[in-house]
């Protein structure tokens, strides 16, 4: 083989004979078809002293033989079969999907990307139609309705969620107190840092928080869980058996994101409110009766209404995303991932766009 | 791996017929209580098709996988390719897996590459050197041998039929023209027409290309065209090896039931009026 220094491959007396010697397989593949491209045409290629061939060194000879009418000698039976076999093969090379070129091709995704937005939107129609109808369902026949899977959606997306919502705005609670009273202490008005405590967590703060934290949890676990049983055919068998996807997945999901923002909210407003007291306890020295009876005071019941008004409106977009990217996962496992992380993003998204409209039509109303 | 190293690697004089290819010696494999297989013996020889056939759980898969290197049994001694591989670490392993191909059940393709980047996956792994036009001309040939149609080589998995998949699976365990074959039930979920194409493709591709066939398989038509041997798993352990006629000799009741009952019959009598392949 290759190492005998007497025999070796390449250019042997003539010019244009490329002999070659030993294994001519794919572990050579690199080299020999680097030494082929250097013979001069005409080209001849001996096999006489090949010992073993593979298919890919079969081919290496084939592509001479086709692209430079190169000739062969001394074949084997054996590589004469070979070398028939892969010419059947030979077909015009095609690897990847065919591209357009650049600026037709950035037409192209234009294109695309305005047709699947249209797409996407008449898509979250029709799915917010057919989940509208599966509710009518379940109203106007209560025995369809799931409550095991409700009571499990509702502990997977409430109750194991109120450690984290309760540290999480336990936390905010105190960073508002501390900056509100840095700031105001400029003034003297340290003690208008309830104020803001109180206005700013219930009103906003506890409300999007919340909100944020469940679509990072259950929107993208929605969106994941559906994907994944729409990959693994779960989603036909259920359709084929005569369950309703929406009824059995979708309404268990929407149910308990509406139902439990707003309790979720309410826990966040208070554990806002218990760390902006702790802080101004602590750092303020206002003791907490004194806390409890200035927030009666100053926060009026109207920002509560406003808080736990948006919250079941920010569960259902959070529960529609989720549920409608899982529902539009088709093909690989790549996206699944794909549809999660823009479950999350579009939740979130809709939901401080809506946050805005709410504040402006709220302050509107006169529940300033 | 550098070209170098190609030096060692064994030439036509090791490929002797009757020569052990795989050799498996008192296996044991269990999860938890559930003993798989306990003192599991086998033989693989070079340049045969040993079908693999054994009642549902019996652990034709996990057999595979133990010889493989995917699971670690508990005892026993596997050697594949003259390797002893039990414990033996990632670079030396390397060696022996660039010269077999395998084909797992579902194809396990690699879903967000094409069928014919699927078949170049290997060869880069191994072959870094080869330039892209050459490769991507290597992947088309393979996916033209394995029986697709031309458009398919730059389809994605998701686009193709069960029977395609099971051609681009095949085109990928091909990829680096191994000796060693591992199909895992390359025939399920097949039509006949499509079994029976792809018994007379495994049949073609091991007569060319000198191929060592380890097959796993339910398919009683499979068995009766292709294999040279059959191995049948039972008890824990391979209670039989041998060609189907000398299995029929024997008086286990498994076996009998297996190949004499009316599905084996029609399979046979299907081969013996010259219907399928080989």
């Amino acid at each position: 083989m290759g190492d005998d220094p007497t025999r070796r491959d390449g250019q042997d007396g003539e010019d244009n004979v490329y002999r070659c010697v030993g294994a001519l397989t794919i572990t050579r593949a690199a080299s020999t078809q680097r030494e082929i491209d250097a013979v001069p045409d005409p080209l001849t290629i001996d096999l006489s002293e090949v010992e073993r061939i593979d298919t890919v060194g079969a081919w290496l000879v084939h592509r001479a033989v086709r692209d430079r009418q190169a000739k062969v000698t001394g074949e084997t039976e054996e590589s004469r079969q070979l070398l028939e076999q892969v010419a059947e093969a030979d077909r015009p090379v095609r690897v990847r999907p065919e591209q357009r070129a650049a600026p037709l091709r950035a037409l192209e995704e234009l294109g695309d990307w305005v047709a699947d937005a249209g797409n996407t939107l008449i898509g979250l129609l029709g799915f917010l139609g057919a989940t509208v109808i599966s509710f009518a369902a379940v109203i106007a026949r209560p025995r369809r309705f799931r409550m095991n899977a409700v009571v499990q959606r509702f502990d997977l997306v409430g109750v194991r969620a109120l450690g984290i919502i309760g540290l999480m705005t336990f936390l905010i609670g105190i960073v508002i107190a501390q900056q509100g009273a840095v700031q105001l202490q400029q003034f003297g008005a340290e003690v208008y840092t309830i104020n803001l405590i109180g206005r700013i967590s219930v009103r906003e703060l506890a409300t999007l928080m919340t909100a944020i934290m469940v679509a990072g949890r259950s929107g993208s676990a929605f969106a994941a869980q559906i994907g994944t049983m729409k990959i693994t055919e779960e989603i036909d068998a259920m359709r084929t058996i005569g369950v309703s996807p929406t009824e059995a997945l979708v309404v268990p999901r929407m149910l308990a994101a509406v139902v439990m923002m707003p309790l979720l909210s309410f826990y966040a407003m208070v554990m806002s409110l218990l760390g902006g007291g702790i802080f101004v306890w602590v750092a303020l020295g206002i003791p907490p009766m004194t806390y409890i009876q200035r927030l009666q005071e100053v926060v009026p019941i109207t920002d509560l209404w406003v808080g736990l008004i948006k919250a079941p409106v920010f569960g259902f977009i959070i529960a529609l995303a989720g549920c409608f990217q899982g529902m539009l996962v088709e093909g690989n496992s790549e996206e699944v991932g794909t549809r999660t992380t823009a479950a999350v993003v579009q939740s979130i998204f809709l939901v401080i766009v809506l946050d805005a409209v709410f504040a402006v039509f709220f302050s509107n109303v006169g529940w300033i | 791996m550098t070209e170098q190293n190609s030096t060692n690697l064994p030439a036509t004089d090791t490929r002797k017929d009757g020569e052990i290819v795989i050799s498996v010696r008192g296996l044991k494999n269990s999860f938890g209580d559930q003993i798989i297989h306990d003192g599991l013996d086998l033989d693989l020889r070079r340049g045969e098709i040993l079908g693999v056939v054994g009642g549902s759980g019996t652990g034709k898969s996990v057999l595979m996988r133990s010889i493989i290197g995917l699971q670690t049994p508990d005892e026993g001694e596997i050697e594949v390719l003259g390797e002893n591989m039990i414990g033996r670490d990632d670079v030396e392993a390397k060696n022996i897996r660039r010269r077999w191909g395998i084909l797992f059940q579902n194809g396990a393709l690699f879903s967000t590459l094409t069928v014919a980047e699927n078949v170049e996956v290997p060869i880069r792994e191994y072959f870094p050197f080869i330039k892209p036009p050459l490769l991507d001309e290597i992947a088309s040939y393979k996916v033209a041998m394995s029986g697709l149609p031309a458009d398919a080589g730059p389809k994605y998995p998701s686009e193709l039929s069960g029977g395609m998949r099971k051609r681009a699976g095949l085109a990928r365990a091909l990829a680096l023209d191994p000796e060693l074959l591992f199909l895992d039930e390359p025939t399920a979920g097949l039509d006949p027409i499509g079994a029976a194409a792809f018994d007379e493709l495994i049949e073609n591709l091991k007569q060319r290309l000198d191929l060592t066939v380890f097959l796993i398989t339910h398919d009683l038509d499979t068995l009766w065209a292709i294999c040279d041997r059959v191995a049948v798993l039972s008890d824990q352990k391979v209670v039989a090896v041998g060609t189907i006629e000398e299995l029929l000799a024997l008086d286990h009741p498994w076996i009998q039931e297996y190949f004499n009952g009316p599905r084996g019959r029609a399979a046979s009598a299907g081969l013996k009026k010259g219907q399928r392949g080989a």
